[in-house]
């Protein structure tokens, strides 16, 4: 409307021609082939076993929470690789183009990458590890396991779960695009104004970064007010308050930060969307606008969400350490106080992410006061996992392995993390590596954790366990790996090196980039045996197959359904009598009763419409980065358009008969999530609307 | 070693038989509150904004919002929203006795209420772009133009929905289904009329007094 583009501009292709693909850039040509070569080892298989029909029916038009979970899952992990693989380039350039005598090799004149390429890379790095690895990880957890903690038959809201799935997804799909239709952001992950207005940033890697996030948390949103609502109004006769397993606890905590927090972030981004597409002026150096605004609504966002990542992790700690202790939580309630005291506390931090703003010392002194304030509520969480430990029978299982991983990250986050807090200090290491350092043991904390509850409760879902020999290579590479690396930049981050360089000028800083990169050696070898893990296990799977409690000291309800667990969850609605409610019935030796008679059950039926509105949500991404006005027009139109038509057809859903449930039930295997033969006769037959 | 003692007497039930679902209203009408709470986040993060750029100096050389805002003008949208929400209650009286003429009256004047309001802020926003005070000439323009416009949007999107619920009132009646829509189309609808509470009186009479 308002706004000048440089370059041309066609009311078919919008910005788009073909100069935007960069077909001389030989890095993205091998990221292209090895995307490319990826995708068609997971698409030639599915034609030739003809499992389109089965993967679309059964998959993507899915409303199942363990299915939408899983898939989840797999998206996070993909995206975690492809953010590897980003960090992975980052520490080669760096310990490449050290000092003004470092060769350079392709367009670059040290190292291997132009500063623009090295900027992007950095910014997707940060964009795909937290918006598109992490979140979708726990989101994944959460919709798998809290319905089963809780005892409930699926989501409160099954289609609208499938909805935020689709959405993540096709956010990441923007990503996965910017990298071979035009470039990525190269202003940072955090966006920083007024570098990514319009006249600092012409091309469309802000535009492609902007609605990437846009669209994939509104997916998140959704899911926290279906998560909320599942927890508030879908417990099992019996599951109390007072009951209610930890990392139910936890999800339920940051599905509510995840309400509150991301509107904020859709308000920074779309303010900026104003700027960009309308020439507005709420970030701009000048015409009134204020680029402060954009730094504090971002981080407004951007710290809750921080503790958005990290309750789901302390969650699945609380499970995995009292399991593999054999001795119930050390102080229940201390740990959910705890849970929400850090959730409360997460809306008044912000600030610290830039006290060098200047904001004066009472606003520093608040942030700062209640920055510290959160190490007390996180101490009271790692006593409590220590006096778990104490005195327990622990098996070093690899999810506990993960765990106590976790502890010792955390140690070393959170201490860097009040000294940090101090504006006195944070004045001297701000915008250094040591930051870095410090918010990538954080967030690799919450990595270890990923990776423990994947492994523990793997078998829940899939009916085999994943082979320890391997997950303890894997464990212990990673391990190694990640003490090698960030012990190397915190000292870095104390001799000064800044974050974000694409050229480092001090060859002093060499020696310690070069054992930064042989922890990266050691995160490749663990890249591998976290794949040889998988292939062990898949192919083992026979000989590792499980009943409904593969660890045998599992405590929560959900390990009273079988292994792999049936699309219905429960066969009978469990009542619920204590607080680990497994290990109850196990100390009472009734943890093998099975349900005498069967009810009829109501299910809903899977449905077209999310991967519909999905697939519409990217036309509409696409068409706003490349300003195509009638794609992204028609995209809207269309979404708005498939909300009403569905909302005209209702879902009857379908009613599974006692007798068959009986008959499910009593065949040896139960259905699982990946056997498409035993799914009953309702399921295969309906027509999907 | 377990902290579970040992179960005196006979075992409790293990099975819960019967209807545990919630009641499927109640449900969608929890899921829709919390859906407000984070459009409320929206707006709070908005008035932070404005807050943020309502300032003289954010004016860049063009005009003040004491020169672009008129409480009296916007006077008649705030009574155009609030008799619209009114429609939309007797509407919901209407529900109350299974009333379908009821109902429908109601759902039309407030839509016709709320297409009066929208017509009101599209000849004001004519009137200020016919002045040059248009939004990207400052950031206080900007801002005041954000805020309205997103509460003008929210209000589009109900008016789609009483349109959208019309033709299924007529075909269907009554069931869960349309109820639960109903119900929740209420709670946005008073929700719209609060938020443009807040928009007239910090934007149209804090402005005018500025």
């Amino acid at each position: 409307m308002f706004v000048q583009l440089q370059g041309a501009w066609s009311p078919l292709f919008g910005r788009l021609t073909l100069d935007s693909i960069p077909y001389n850039n030989p890095i993205i040509i091998f990221a292209f082939a090895f995307s490319a070569i990826a995708g068609l080892a997971v698409v030639v298989p599915v034609i030739y076993f003809k499992k389109i029909g089965y993967i679309f029916r059964e998959w993507i038009c899915s409303v199942d929470h363990k299915k939408i979970g899983v898939m989840y899952i797999i998206l996070g992990l993909v995206m975690l690789f492809r953010g590897f693989v980003d960090g992975f380039m980052i520490r080669t350039q760096q310990v490449m183009a050290d000092g003004p005598s470092s060769p350079g090799v392709l367009e670059a004149q040290h190292g291997y990458l132009p500063p623009s390429h090295f900027d992007q890379i950095y910014s997707s790095h940060g964009t795909l590890m937290i918006i598109f690895a992490a979140t979708p990880l726990l989101t994944g957890l959460g919709n798998i396991i809290v319905p089963l903690q809780i005892g409930a038959r699926d989501m409160a809201f099954p289609r609208m779960n499938a909805i935020s799935l689709w959405l993540t997804v096709m956010g990441a799909m923007l990503v996965m695009a910017s990298l071979f239709i035009g470039d990525f952001s190269d202003a940072g992950w955090v966006g920083l104004t007024p570098l990514t207005e319009l006249p600092y940033s012409p091309s469309v890697g802000v535009d492609y970064w902007m609605w990437a996030i846009q669209i994939s948390s509104i997916g998140t949103t959704l899911n926290a007010i279906n998560i909320i609502t599942t927890i508030i109004g879908m417990r099992a006769p019996g599951m109390r308050w007072d009951r209610l397993p930890i990392f139910t606890w936890t999800t339920l905590s940051t599905s509510i930060i995840g309400l509150t927090a991301f509107p904020i972030l859709g308000v920074a981004l779309a303010l900026l969307g104003a700027d960009r597409y309308l020439g507005t002026h709420f970030y701009t150096a000048g015409m009134g606008g204020n680029l402060m605004l954009y730094t504090d609504l971002f981080w407004i966002w951007g710290h809750p969400e921080v503790y958005f990542l990290v309750l789901p992790a302390f969650g699945v700690l609380s499970e995995v350490i009292p399991t593999f202790s054999e001795k119930p939580l050390f102080g229940y309630i201390t740990m959910v106080a705890a849970t929400f005291a850090i959730a409360g506390i997460s809306w008044a931090v912000w600030l610290h992410h830039f006290f060098t703003m200047g904001a004066g010392p009472m606003v520093n002194t608040f942030f700062s006061v209640a920055t510290m304030i959160v190490g007390i509520p996180t101490g009271v969480k790692v006593f409590n996992w220590i006096l778990t430990m104490y005195r327990g029978r622990i098996t070093y299982t690899t999810p506990m392995l993960w765990s106590v991983g976790a502890l010792m990250l955390l140690l070393v986050g959170g201490l860097t993390g009040v000294m940090l807090a101090n504006p006195a200090i944070n004045y001297t290491v701000h915008n250094s590596v040591f930051v870095i350092a410090h918010f990538h043991c954080m967030v690799l904390l919450i990595a270890f954790t990923i990776f423990a509850a994947v492994i523990y409760w793997f078998p829940k879902v899939f009916g085999f366990k994943l082979d320890e020999h391997n997950g303890k290579r894997f464990f212990w590479t990673f391990c190694i790996g990640t003490s090698v690396v960030f012990t190397a930049m915190f000292a870095l981050g104390f001799e000064g090196e800044t974050r974000r360089l694409d050229y480092l000028y001090d060859t002093d800083w060499k020696p310690m980039l070069i054992i930064e990169e042989i922890g990266i050696g050691f995160y490749c070898l663990s890249v591998f045996y976290f794949f040889k893990m998988l292939f062990v296990s898949i192919r083992d799977r026979e000989k590792n197959r499980c009943g409904a409690d593969p660890w045998g000291t599992s405590r929560t309800l959900e390990w009273l359904t079988h292994s792999p667990v049936p699309f219905y969850n429960f066969a009978v609605t469990p009542q619920v009598h204590e607080l680990d409610e497994l290990a109850w019935r196990r100390a009472n030796n009734c943890e093998a009763i099975t349900p005498e008679t069967y009810e009829p059950i109501h299910m809903p039926k899977n449905s077209m419409v999310p991967i519909i509105i999905g697939i519409f949500a990217f036309g509409f991404g696409f068409g706003m980065v490349w300003r195509i006005w009638w794609m992204a027009g028609f995209s809207l139109l269309a979404i708005i358009a498939a909300v009403i038509i569905s909302s005209f057809t209702p879902d009857p859903g379908y009613t599974i008969t006692a007798e068959e449930m009986r008959k499910m039930e009593e065949r040896k295997e139960p259905p699982g999530i990946v056997v498409d033969s035993h799914v009953p006769r309702p399921m295969a037959e309906e027509r999907i609307v | 070693m377990d902290a579970h003692a040992k179960h005196e007497g006979p075992l409790p039930p293990m099975w819960h038989y019967g209807e545990t679902e919630h009641d499927p209203i109640s449900t969608k009408t929890l899921g829709f509150w919390l859906y407000m709470l984070s459009d409320a986040l929206i707006f709070a993060g908005l008035f932070a904004a404005y807050g943020v750029l309502a300032q003289p100096m954010d004016a860049a050389g063009g005009p003040t919002i004491a020169q672009i805002v008129h409480p009296i003008a916007a006077f008649w949208q705030t009574l155009a929203v609030l008799s619209s929400v009114l429609a939309y209650s007797l509407a919901t009286v209407a529900l109350k006795t299974g009333n379908r003429g009821g109902v429908l009256l109601g759902i039309i004047a407030a839509i016709v209420l709320g297409v009066v309001f929208i017509g009101l802020e599209f000849s004001d926003f004519a009137t200020l772009f016919s002045i040059g005070a248009t939004p990207d000439r400052s950031g206080l323009l900007s801002a005041f133009y954000i805020i309205v416009a997103t509460h003008g949007l929210h209000m589009m999107f109900g008016i789609l929905w009483m349109l959208v619920l019309i033709p299924q009132i007529i075909r269907s009646g009554f069931n869960t289904a349309i109820v639960a829509r109903l119900l929740n189309l209420r709670l946005f609808w008073q929700f719209q009329a609060s938020v443009w509470v807040c928009v007239y009186v910090f934007v149209y009479l804090r402005g005018a007094i500025q």
